[in-house]
């Protein structure tokens, strides 16, 4: 039954104790201290503004689709900030931790970081980019676009898409926690088997790692169905199959994938608890065990999560091209069905993590021959943007900068990537910094993708444009970094460097290393750019003002509606006529055409109970972290109870009257705007079908 | 394509604006439930996966083997209980179609009466196992063995709660549209656990007199 633990333990609680607080350690304490004069001055400046009620009532107890994905974009910019301070540290270390002769501060034998507190970064740093950086602002995007470009009001299962977000938000409040009470695990993100089992690692940093991720898992899950009974139940009448918008075909492979392997992920996680808490034996070395269980049970997760995260990107891609060249996408049929292929080979690659794994040449070939495939679904994406570029009207405006600069890094991502997946040259560079350099620049695709994308909608979400100068330069800052960080750091790996070093044995590569702190000092830079892009665009957000379709040439149907978005979307449900129903609508001269009659239209009602449910969550799994067992009980109880309650709940929803959405829509002054610029002359129809 | 079938339409003269659209709550609930099933379904996948790869001779480590814990005979009189539950279940959705109410609540109190025999069965099999030495702690086999066992035994109980819900819902509110949706739901999850039993009692029960 329960295993037992050496060392304190009290009923109120648990393993918590004093020196469980990390207060003797300077960079922690530090971290405290920013963090702390953080949220003083947050606190401050909500109750200077006297924006508390606003914020609960109009954000926390929100279950508008819009809102809930603003929050999980929030919680993924934290977290992105939270992560890459862990790469600076782990740059620092690098550069300073190099050759027996290099010096050593605050209790570290080298450098200025313990091995152990070097372990837990690289730990967190890869769990938080993946789990609470990529995946929300990814979810984020997703829950913002998906119900605009198909007319829906909202999402199928508002209640629920909220229950989604505020788990995130307890996984990720709980690796925060991690920081200041106890410490995280030293395992790597994807857990070494068996250094995660209970007699390697005693301590709580793995069970915060299990429970953040297992919260993660579960909101991603439900976040995946209600995507999903989305796009097939919500879709605006005429919304075909064949005319849905490219992003939303891609959210759709996306979530196929989220639905079908985090129950995986799930598993891997609480077979692994089990172990822990109950002593059983699924991934022991001994008594029966089985370690290559567990990897192969996380990596089947893991590498679909690697497509998980990257077809949102290729779908952003995709709507950002055709509308800054002027032309419909090219190849859309291909598009959909190598989104849908990308998607279904995601499933049969997993085994490519470990092939110097003591798997047979037959099992290594298969999965090497299915990881070459996955090149074929993503060349006929990288050819059908080329195409889409050929000929067409180009302007170099911010996302397309952002969309067509992440085309290199799937270029250099891709094909080393491809290099990886030849066994004999796996078994040259397993475990070296040459993977690491790979899978970064498949992530900053990611990350590319992602500030295309925010530059995009931004003027969608929030009616105004962000400012473009002070865009321009973060976005060659951060283009500079990227390849100062990695292009060392690919030589590196060639040169023979494994990852996860706390110290470095040779001198020689102390050069390379330097230049990757340079790197990374660039991407310091760049971030000061993006703060002040982002200061700029809301204090001019008057003059920035963005009309129904803030690029003029964009082409799916959210550019239909209101810039901002009102809270119902469309005041009148849109009948969808071509694929892209905006461009079409310009082509034909009727996008000026506005509803005769409204309707009433029928919402769903604000509820706290998903941030109750967070909340418990967050306690529930930090009682198991420190087996404080009360708290466990109690949030659990509470949980249930709050379920069964909301069951009861008769009044979720409320209808808004006709005339007050006529009033409302009467009350919006859209910014002109809608005839694309032709040669420097407005309102000529451009060359929609040229060059197809 | 579709830009070339809609550029024959007549723009001016076809409508804009859709009147009177509204999505079918029922059939929108019953996809993600079917959905999540989809999700629950990998996970007993996995669990049978884990099982799999930790169901051979020396996963047991020297402790009790499969023929000792997996009993056929027992997990036999455990399907009638179930399978009666679940024919329950089915007479209570017989009595929805018709609309009466009496029927539905009748049915389903049969049903979480019969689970509950179940559980009763399956709870005094675990405890024999337990008291006989074959604990999960004991080895990996038996860790793979009972996991699957509780995973199931879980699903039951949340489906007893989850008819105890509906018991008082029926009866309080009556069968409205939020109540009926539920109610099918419930339909799906019951025979999916039911399902998933007939996969363990091949796998485990059945397989293990043989093995």
């Amino acid at each position: 039954m329960l295993v037992h633990i050496d060392g304190p333990w009290s009923p109120l609680l648990g393993r918590l104790a004093l020196s469980e607080i990390p207060y003797n350690n300077p960079i922690l304490v530090g971290t405290f201290v920013f963090a702390a004069l953080l949220a003083v001055i947050l606190v401050g400046l909500v109750t200077y503004l006297g924006l508390w009620r606003t914020i609960w009532r109009d954000w926390l107890t929100s279950v508008d689709h819009k809102k809930i994905g603003i929050m999980y974009i929030l919680i993924g910019l934290v977290m992105l900030f939270r992560g890459f301070m862990d790469a600076v540290m782990m740059r620092a270390q690098q550069a300073m931790a190099d050759g027996p002769h290099s010096a050593g501060y605050m209790d570290s034998p080298h450098g200025y970081l313990t091995p152990y507190h070097f372990d837990q970064i690289y730990t967190a740093h890869g769990t938080i980019m993946i789990l609470f950086a990529a995946t929300p602002l990814l979810v984020g995007i997703m829950n913002i676009l998906v119900p605009l470009q198909i007319g829906a009001r909202d999402m199928a299962y508002p209640y629920l898409n909220a229950v989604s977000l505020w788990l995130t938000a307890a996984g990720a409040a709980l690796v925060m926690a991690s920081l200041f009470i106890g410490d995280f695990a030293h395992a790597g993100w994807f857990g070494i088997v068996p250094v995660m089992e209970l007699p390697y690692s005693p301590g709580v940093g793995v069970d915060y790692w299990m429970w953040a991720f297992q919260l993660s898992s579960i909101g991603t899950t439900l976040g995946g169905i209600n995507l999903l009974a989305t796009i097939v139940k919500m879709r605006a009448p005429g919304m075909t199959w064949g005319r849905l918008p490219i992003f939303t075909w891609a959210s759709l492979s996306a979530n196929l994938i989220s639905l079908s392997t985090f129950p995986v992920l799930s598993v891997a996680l609480a077979l692994l608890a089990l172990d822990r808490y109950l002593g059983t034996h699924f991934y022991t070395a001994g008594l029966g065990g089985n370690l290559m269980l567990y990897n192969d049970l996380f990596w089947i997760w893991g590498h679909p999560e690697v497509y998980f995260v990257i077809l949102p990107a290729f779908g952003m891609i995709s709507e950002i091209i055709p509308t800054f060249s002027e032309k419909p996408l090219f190849g859309y049929l291909g598009m959909v069905l190598a989104s849908l292929g990308i998607a279904g080979v995601s499933w049969g690659v997993w085994l490519h993590h470990f092939f110097t794994m003591a798997a047979s040449p037959a099992v290594n070939a298969f999965f090497s021959i299915t990881t070459m495939a996955v090149g074929i679904p993503t060349g006929v994406k990288v050819f059908n943007w080329a195409f889409t570029m050929f000929r067409g009207r180009l302007r170099f405006e911010l996302p397309m900068m952002w969309a067509s600069a992440a085309l290199f890094y799937l270029l250099v991502g891709g094909l080393t990537g491809m290099m990886n997946a030849f066994t004999t040259n796996d078994y040259m560079v397993h475990n070296s910094v040459f993977v690491v350099a790979h899978f970064h620049m498949m992530l900053l695709l990611i990350v590319y993708a992602i500030f295309g994308g925010v530059n995009y909608w931004f003027p969608k979400v929030f009616g105004f444009r962000l400012e473009q100068r002070f865009g321009k330069i973060f976005f060659w800052l951060f283009t500079a970094g990227t390849a100062v960080v990695f292009i060392p750091m690919f030589t590196l790996g060639f040169m023979g460097m494994t990852r996860r070093l706390a110290y470095v044995a040779f001198p020689q590569w102390r050069p390379l290393l330097d230049i990757e702190v340079v790197g990374i000092v660039i991407y310091l830079l760049s971030a000061v750019f993006l703060v002040a892009q982002l200061y700029v665009s809301f204090r001019d957000r008057a003059q920035n003002r963005a009309g129904l379709d803030a690029w003029e040439t964009s082409r799916s149907l959210e550019w239909m509606t209101h810039s901002p978005v009102p809270f119902y979307n469309f005041a009148v449900t849109p009948e969808v006529h071509a694929r892209d129903e905006r461009a079409w609508r310009v082509e034909h001269g009727v996008d000026t055409v506005r509803p005769e009659r409204y309707e009433d239209i029928h919402m769903p009602r604000n509820t706290a109970i998903p941030l109750w449910l967070g909340a418990l969550s967050f306690g529930l799994a930090f009682g198991l972290v420190w087996r404080m067992w009360w708290l466990t009980e109690v949030c659990g109880l509470a949980i249930f109870a709050l379920i069964v309650i909301r069951s009861f709940d008769r009044d979720t929803d409320y209808t808004i009257p006709a005339a007050d959405i006529e009033r409302m829509e009467r009350a919006i002054r859209d910014v002109p705007s809608g005839r694309p610029v032709v040669a420097g002359v407005r309102g000529a129809v451009p060359a929609f079908r040229q060059g197809v | 394509m579709s830009v070339t079938t809609s550029s024959t339409l007549d723009a001016k003269g076809s409508p804009m604006w859709s009147s009177g659209h509204g999505h079918d709550v029922i059939s929108t609930k019953t996809l993600g439930f079917w959905l999540y099933m989809l999700s629950d379904a990998m996970m007993f996948t996995a669990l049978f996966a884990a099982y799999a790869v930790l169901g051979h001779a020396f996963n047991a480590a020297g402790g009790p083997w499969v023929r000792a814990v997996a009993h056929a005979g027992v997990a036999f009189q455990e399907t009638y209980w179930l399978f009666g539950s679940v024919l329950a279940y089915g007479l209570a959705m017989m009595a929805l179609k018709k609309g009466n109410r009496g029927g539905v609540l009748l049915g389903i109190a049969a049903a979480l009466v019969i689970a509950l025999g179940f559980l009763a069965v399956d709870g005094r099999e675990v405890l024999d196992l337990f008291r006989m030495g074959a604990l999960p702690e004991r080895s990996g086999f038996l860790s793979a063995f009972f996991t699957l066992v509780f995973y199931h035994g879980l699903h039951v109980v949340v489906g007893i709660a989850w008819m105890a819900v509906m018991l008082v819902q029926v009866a309080s509110v009556g069968l409205t549209e939020k109540v009926v949706y539920r109610l099918l739901n419930l339909r799906l999850f019951w025979h999916f656990q039911a399902v998933m039993w007939v996969f363990m009692f091949t796998f485990l029960y059945l397989r293990g007199a043989i093995v």
